[in-house]
């Protein structure tokens, strides 16, 4: 027994240290702009940055409507895949697994083909039919994770009995959806929103190709003209992913308590 | 399937034709984002400039220069991909056998949520940072140790340095993964075949890892197509210095290199043909893992 205690703190141990010595690098790099010891002036530098606080807003702004655009497109083909049409249930499972299948980068290739300035639809051409075009794509990204997330909360509570419910008293299927649905999948709906905020907040490829100006190719021009400040950035991401877990896991127990287990 | 076939014709009814509207909007999205963008790829990809049906762009792939990225690609996915699922399986092993705290196992499921989706580019700032040639551990080992790493050849911009990087979220990403298989396996066919007589290696030998290989195997897929797509944590990493097959990709759409959008196609395509492999094999020994796995 003891041997196999000795091997098990052994994996913990060295695996501890690959994964903990890269984020101790990263934050003794972004303290050491000064010469004189440590500071925080890589911190006061990137927070302070114009630049960076429009593509930080701007990617936050982002990611929030994607969540919000997630849950409307979500919630009710969940609902009504599970309720009305179970036969349907393969085929939007499958299609909700393809953007991990399919590369990002080939998506957004697609997009650029389809949607470009001589087409039927000249999305690229605008300041806004950009923006749109970037917000349905990481609605696309997130989808894996929200509709994953979204059907387990549906499984848990008894929606045909509920929809009867509702509708014996009159309400209409909008009202089923915003009023009786989704407040019982509400937990289920962060953990995908949190996810998917901390999918998009940092998001490279998409925003790069279709030349918008957000927080990921941010973070990457920074890396290529400045040696401390990609530190300071990598701190701050590694910060809103931990957040993002973090938050799930916190929202995840409370519904283990909240909810009455079948 | 046999439900949906005998509810056929209640489809049709006026109600049913209502709640269509229910998921319309959701074919509606993924036609127009998903599908109908990857089907311009595919399509392009057997097009030539003229749009007729042609060979010549996936010919194109095996031009010496986009051969070899493709090479590195693999060679770079697979090695972290047996990598990460060797180095995830001893750490989820440690945490589900190995009689650690309980607290332990826990934050370091926590940790490995965390660290799987911290790709991408803050991840490459994190390592030139702690391997760079004035980083965290450069300088420690040259200080402590006398050990100077880039005299010895390394570099954080190459092949070996990305692979490292990448992982940093494989590892963890098989640790969530195998995790619940390994706590699948019963402790009573542990306890039946020690009654038989059997070794520790024996029973590992021909109990657990035939039970536990279809999820071994289809996490190494999975890793596989993982690392194959990302690009973000390459491109920060390396610049474009480094030609794997995302990088290219990337570089020809954004008109950097000689401009033939059809040879972008046909990477495109190849890209998709290998990560669907890969995913199609994960999903396969997935539902064959979980006959024994509950």
């Amino acid at each position: 027994m003891t041997g196999k205690r000795l091997w098990s703190w052994l994996a913990v141990v060295l695996g501890g240290l690959y994964f903990l010595l890269p984020l101790v690098g990263m934050f003794d790099f972004s303290l050491r702009m000064q010469r004189d010891g440590y500071s925080f002036e890589a911190y006061r530098i990137v927070l302070t940055d114009a630049q960076f606080q429009q593509t930080f807003g701007y990617s936050v702004g982002l990611a929030l409507l994607t969540i919000v655009l997630g849950i409307l497109i979500v919630v009710p083909t969940a609902y009504f895949v599970r309720l009305r049409f179970p036969g349907l249930r393969p085929i939007v499972e499958f299609i909700t697994l393809l953007p991990l299948v399919i590369p990002p980068i080939v998506i957004v290739f697609g997009y650029i083909r389809i949607y470009n300035t001589s087409s039927i639809l000249p999305l690229t051409g605008s300041w806004w039919g950009t923006n749109i075009l970037l917000l349905f794509g990481y609605a696309t990204l997130s989808l894996p994770y929200m509709y994953r997330s979204v059907d387990t909360g549906l499984r848990t509570i008894d929606i045909a009995s509920l929809t009867e419910a509702a509708q014996s008293l009159g309400a209409g299927w909008s009202r089923i959806l915003a009023i009786v649905i989704l407040p019982n999948v509400f937990v289920s709906v962060l953990s995908g929103a949190f996810l998917t905020f901390a999918i998009v907040i940092g998001e490279y490829v998409f925003a790069a190709l279709l030349n918008v100006n957000s927080f990921g190719p941010y973070m990457v021009w920074m890396g290529g003209n400045r040696a401390y400040e990609p530190s300071a950035l990598a701190v701050v991401a590694f910060i809103i992913t931990w957040a993002c877990m973090g938050l799930i896991q916190l929202f995840t127990r409370f519904s283990k308590f909240s909810t009455v287990r079948r | 399937m046999t439900t949906s076939a005998a509810s056929l014709p209640a489809v049709l009814r006026p109600r049913q034709v209502l709640n269509w509207f229910g998921v319309a909007p959701f074919f509606l999205f993924a036609t127009l984002f998903l599908i109908l963008p990857t089907l311009n790829i595919v399509i392009g990809a057997f097009r030539n400039a003229e749009g007729q049906a042609t060979l010549e762009n996936l010919g194109k792939l095996f031009s010496p220069s986009i051969r070899a990225a493709f090479w590195i690609s693999i060679e770079l996915s697979l090695l972290t991909a047996v990598l990460g699922c060797l180095f995830g399986f001893f750490i989820a092993a440690a945490i589900t056998l190995g009689d650690l705290p309980r607290l332990l196992r826990n934050a370091i499921l926590t940790f490995s949520g965390v660290a799987s989706n911290f790709a991408g580019v803050p991840l490459a700032f994190a390592f030139i940072a702690t391997l760079g040639r004035l980083g965290f551990v450069t300088l420690l080992l040259r200080h402590w140790f006398g050990i100077n790493l880039y005299g010895s050849g390394f570099n954080i911009v190459s092949f070996l340095g990305l692979a490292l990087t990448y992982l940093y979220f494989q590892i963890p990403l098989m640790v969530l993964i195998i995790t619940p298989a390994l706590e699948g396996l019963r402790r009573e066919w542990r306890e039946a075949a020690e009654s038989l007589g059997a070794s520790g290696f024996q029973y590992w030998r021909m109990v657990a890892l035939p039970v536990l290989w279809p999820s071994l195997l289809g996490t190494l897929a999975l890793l596989f197509a993982n690392a194959f797509g990302a690009v973000a944590t390459a491109i920060a990493l390396t610049g474009s210095s480094l030609s794997i097959a995302p990088i290219v990709l990337f570089a020809q759409i954004r008109g950097d290199v000689l401009n033939d959008p059809h040879l972008g196609y046909a990477i495109a395509f190849a890209m998709i043909v290998l990560t669907a492999i890969a995913n199609g094999i994960y999903i396969l020994l997935r539902m064959r893992a979980e006959r024994w796995v509950k």
